[in-house]
Order: structure tokens, then sequence, then C-alpha cells
């Protein structure tokens, strides 16, 4: 089930999707009918207020949720038909999550945080070590393997969570305001091991951020208003 | 992937031992009291059986009166037999070892300046065939001496101690109710029963000497039959009771006003005591496991709230529902059944100490420790998967935003 990079493109579509919480009269509609595209190998930043459904629509690209309405189609198949464990194994051997608290397991070395998912591929514990110590070594990690999240800056624990999620070498990854605990220099150095990622690996990344200047770093720009896709840039250069 | 389970799961114990150690205090407990009791109650059980076989296998008595045990029975001491009815039984029925019969009566026995009280049986020489008693020195008695009642005595161990330490007493004179007796013979030690009766605490001398000299009557208050090895007792006892009935001319439809006593029945009525206490403390450890199966579920569900951003990032990783529950699940069931391990190590160290103090033999028995071991995992099973599956269920979403 390993994934390969000959993929088709669009890797990722939306088609009129609507998410309501609750229902009748009282129900609330987070996304009021989405229309999104994007092709394998793009780096989008995720932007707009919020309550603008920004994390809805994430949580929904993540496979961690089913729209009401509207169909979203990953690699072609259409999430919202699929049972809970069947989302759950196209995170497990096609997405890699990034979040704003990093998400690392207490008082498990950064190894072992490294090693989680591949643990749930059933792959044999000698290529997982190899696995989890070259991914840390690829986020500039090497030598800190049996450090725990406590021993480690917010940055070094960003870095470990970027291990994680790369080390199964996804086809998209999904960060989650990846820098908003960090301070601008540890910014940057997260902000360049994603675009080295996006760039040498050809993986598609989807970042939720605040920040215009991280947004910068990303080939489009998705803006988000009440539900809605307000605008939807790309950068010239890319595609 | 078990395997990776049952680390983590070890690893998670650990993470907060003080917290683990109480939550598998009340399995501990339980499985340490099941284990101790068990093995003390076999090791007792143990030793009255063989105490009881020490009496003499195959052994059966016939004893004049009524069952006291059967409902309406009122104690009834009957009529006594006679030597006709031994001889009768043992000239009737077959597959017979030994037919003795008995008549005794406690009395004080005089050697020199020494005297003790003791009970005195008069007997046969099939006696010490019928119970598989050894003599120690000397001899038994031989056939004339029973049939003329000659005054000659064999003495149980206790006895002999008390009269004449440890000089050899074959030979020597002593006196039952002011008759001279020669000792012809001393039994080996059979030490104490279960219940602190010496075994040993007799004297017995020819059936007809007893009769004549101390009785006064021809009475014989208990037969004993031994059946050969291998031999039906359940029949053999049946074909005693019907002989006996004839020969005591009993009307179809009327009670037996005798009873035939094999020592199985006397073995279960004893164990059954043990049995009934046994079940009592089983019940009681079953409580214990039940708490302690309360707490483990406690607990777990503690960890799954404290650790729900952990469930969460699991999930998004793409753990299944199946993967989040084993592994709520193993950790209850390791916790669970350590206490287990460590209940049954308590328990058999405990009853090995109160063995010893107790005099009671010492008897692992491995069922019980195989079985309170599968009890303490099926508690962990049992109390951890309704936690397991509120941890297996969460929202991947809720879960990750959870603080």
């Amino acid at each position: 089930m390993e994934k390969t990079n000959t993929l088709k493109t669009p890797v990722i579509e939306m088609k009129g999707v609507v998410k309501e919480y609750g229902k009748g009269q009282s129900a609330m509609k987070a996304l009021r009918g989405i229309d999104l595209s994007i092709d394998s190998g793009d780096f989008v930043a995720v932007m707009g207020p919020s309550g603008s459904g920004k994390s809805t629509c994430m949580n929904i690209l993540g496979c961690l949720d089913t729209p009401t309405s509207g169909e979203y189609l990953f690699e072609g198949v259409d999430v919202g038909k699929l049972s809970r464990d069947q989302r759950a194994l196209i995170r497990r051997y096609y997405l890699g999550f990034i979040f704003q608290g990093f998400n690392l397991l207490n008082r498990t070395s950064a190894l072992e945080n490294v090693e989680l998912p591949l643990i749930y591929r059933g792959i044999p514990v000698r290529e997982r070590h190899l696995r989890a110590k070259d991914a840390l070594k690829s986020v500039g990690l090497e030598g800190w393997e049996k450090h725990t999240p406590g021993e480690l800056s917010g940055g070094q624990q960003q870095r470990v969570a970027i291990a994680r999620a790369i080390v199964t070498q996804p086809s998209i990854l999904l960060a989650d305001e990846p820098t908003g605990n960090l301070d601008s220099a540890r910014s940057r150095e997260i902000m360049d091991l994603l675009t080295q990622f996006n760039r040498e690996r050809g993986i598609t990344i989807l970042m939720v951020t605040h920040d215009p200047h991280m947004a910068g770093f990303a080939s489009s720009t998705v803006q988000f208003l009440d539900g809605m896709i307000e605008t939807e840039e790309k950068k010239g250069n890319h595609h | 992937m078990l395997w990776e389970t049952f680390l983590l799961a070890g690893r998670e114990i650990r993470r907060n031992v003080m917290r683990s150690s109480l939550t598998m205090l009340g399995i501990v407990i339980g499985v340490a009291a099941v284990i101790t009791m068990v093995t003390l109650g076999s090791g007792a059980t143990e030793q009255v059986t063989s105490d009881i076989s020490k009496l003499g296998s195959n052994l059966l008595q016939v004893r004049p009166g009524r069952d006291m045990h059967r409902p309406g029975g009122a104690r009834d001491a009957g009529t006594p037999f006679e030597l006709a009815d031994s001889q009768a039984i043992s000239r009737e029925i077959s597959g017979l070892k030994a037919v003795a019969p008995t008549a005794g009566t406690s009395i004080q026995v005089i050697a020199g300046n020494e005297n003790v009280s003791t009970t005195v049986t008069g007997t046969t020489s099939e006696f010490l065939i019928a119970r598989d008693w050894v003599l120690s020195a000397g001899r038994a008695f031989t056939a004339s001496e029973v049939k003329s009642g000659k005054s000659v005595c064999i003495l149980g161990s206790t006895v002999k101690k008390t009269l004449f330490d440890n000089q050899n007493p074959v030979g020597e004179m002593i006196r039952l109710q002011k008759i001279p007796f020669r000792i012809i013979g001393v039994l080996e030690e059979k030490g104490q029963t279960g219940f602190g009766m010496d075994q040993d605490d007799f004297v017995i001398i020819p059936l007809r000497a007893f009769q004549r000299r101390i009785a006064g009557n021809t009475e014989i208050s208990t037969i004993f039959v031994s059946a050969k090895d291998g031999a039906d007792t359940a029949k053999i006892q049946r074909d005693i009771e019907r002989l006996m009935r004839d020969r005591r001319r009993i009307l179809p439809g009327r009670e037996d006003d005798f009873r035939v006593r094999d020592m199985k029945e006397i073995i279960s009525t004893l164990t059954s005591t043990t049995k009934v206490l046994t079940a009592l403390l089983g019940a009681v450890a079953g409580v214990s496991l039940l708490v302690g199966g309360i707490g483990i579920m406690n607990i777990m569900l503690v960890s799954v709230t404290e650790r729900t951003r952990e469930i969460g990032t699991r999930l998004a990783i793409g753990a299944l529902e199946r993967d989040v529950l084993t592994q709520f699940l193993v950790e209850s069931v390791v916790l669970s059944s350590l206490g287990g391990v460590i209940g049954i190590i308590l328990g058999l160290s405990a009853a090995y100490g109160l063995a010893g103090f107790l005099g009671v033999p010492f008897i692992l028995n491995i069922g019980i420790v195989v079985i309170a071991f599968l009890f303490s995992g099926a508690v962990g099973i049992i109390f951890g998967y309704f936690p397991a599956r509120k941890a297996a269920q969460l929202d991947p979403i809720e879960a990750l935003r959870h603080e």
C-alpha cells in the first residue's frame, strides 16, 4: 500500500461541499458550498478569519469529517461514502498531519514518536528505526532521537512532528497553523522545511495560517469567509 | 503489532507506578486470598484424607445404632453385635481381606509405678490386617491366644512411651483393672490426625480376654471389615447390610438399626466442611475481584480522559477504532493480570508460611493458580472494555481539540 508519486491530478477535488452542524431550524452552516481543486505537488495556504469555515474544510480534507452534502473526491474516491475505518486507512496511507500544538506523545522519545505511524502501517522494527532516523535527520534533528518532547524546544518539537508526518511519505501534508506557537525565526525554519519537502519530494501541502508571511511560502492561497471561498490566488511561477 | 501494544501498555503502567499499584491492589488482594485459602484448604483436605486412609484403606466399619444424620433418626445405641455376626460376615461375604470384631472401653493401665488412662480394645489378630497396622517390636496374637483369650497385649506407641520411655517393653507385664497382661508387641507410631487425635493411644488384647476379664459380657461394638484390593466396596457394603438385616430380623420397610460406613464416607463428611469453607472464601475473593475490577475501570476511564489528545493524534495518524480499543484493553488486561501474578506470588508465599505454622502440608495447586490468573485477566477484559470502547469511539476532531 506504499504510495508512489505517479498520481493523477487533481489529487483533491471538492464539489459543492456543504457542512452543517445541528439539524432543522437551528442548523449552523459551517461550509456553504465549497468548490476546490488541488493538484498534486501544490503548496496551498488556507487563510481566513476564525469561524470562516477553514478548519471545518481542513477536517473534511483530512478525512477526519465528512461533508453534509456535496462531494469530496480524494484521488477520485468519494470520501463522504467511506466508513470511519476506511477514512482512517486513507489517513494512514496517504495523509500526514502537523498540528499547531505539535501533539507529540509525552515522555516518549523523538524516535518513537516518529515511528508511531509506521507501527500502524505494520512496518517491522528494523526498517521502522531506519526510516524514523532518516526522517529526523531530514528535519535536522540527527542526534536528538532519544530526547523526549519535554527536553526539546518548541521548534524542535514541531520538527519532530514534521518528521512524524513525512516518515510515511504521504501524498498530502495537512498543517494546521504549524507556526502558530513559534517565534518568527523558528517559524521560518519550519516553513523552509515544508517548502523543501514540497519541492524535493513533491508532497502536496495544505496549510492553515493566519500569517500572510507564512502564506507567502505557498504557491497558492485560498481565502475563506463565512463558509465560502472568497478568493483563490495562484502565484504565476507555479503551475 | 500486538507485541508493540503490550510494550506500550507496560510503558503506560510504569509511567504511573503509584497509581497502577493502587489500581492493582484490589485484584492482588482478591487473588492472594483465593490462592492462600485454596492452597491451605487443599493441604488440610489432603492431610485429613491421608490420615483417614492411614486408618486403613478399603475399610468398612459396621456399628450398631441408627444413622443419626438421617432426618428423624434419633441417636439410638441399638442392640450390640455378637461374635457370631462377625463370623457370619467373614463366612458369607466374598472379597474380604480381614474381618475383626472389636469391643473396647476406657481403662486405667498400670506398669510398675506408672499409670495411664487409655482405650483397651479386645479384638482378633485380623484387626492389625484390617487396619494396616504394623508392629515395631514383638509379634501379633497367635490363633490359640485369641481362641483361649490369653492375657497378652499389644501397645500403641503413645502408651508404650508413657509407661516405658524408650525401653523395649516386650515381655514385661502391665495391669488392666488389676489383671496382669504380658506385652507381646508394640505398634509403629502413626502420629496425630489432622484434628489432633492421637492414633497411638490404646492397648489391644484378645477379644475373649476383654469379654471375660474386663467387660464381663459378649457384646461386640464395632466390626471392622477390610476389602481386598480392587474389590467393590459398595457391593460389599450392600451385602453386609443385607446380611445384617437378615440376622437382626429387620422387617422390610423398617430402617436399619446398624450402620455400615466406609472411610470414603467419613472423608467426604470431613472434606465437605472444607469445601463449604472454601466456597465461602471464594465468594469473598470474588467480591474482592469485582471491587478490583471496578477500580481498574475507574482508572482506565481517567486514563482515557487524560490521554484524549493522544487518542486524537493516533486516530488522525491512521489508527482504526480496533487499534485504540486493543491498546486500552491490553493495558487493562496487563494491569489486572499483573495484579493476578503478584496476588498469586503473595498468596503462595502466605500459604507456604501459614502451612508451616499450622502444620498442614503445602500443596501447590496448579489448577487454582491457572484459574486465578485467567480470572484476573478476564476481570481486565470485562472492566477494561467499557473505557477502551469509549476511547475507540472518540471523535478525532474533538479529541485533538481537547485540552
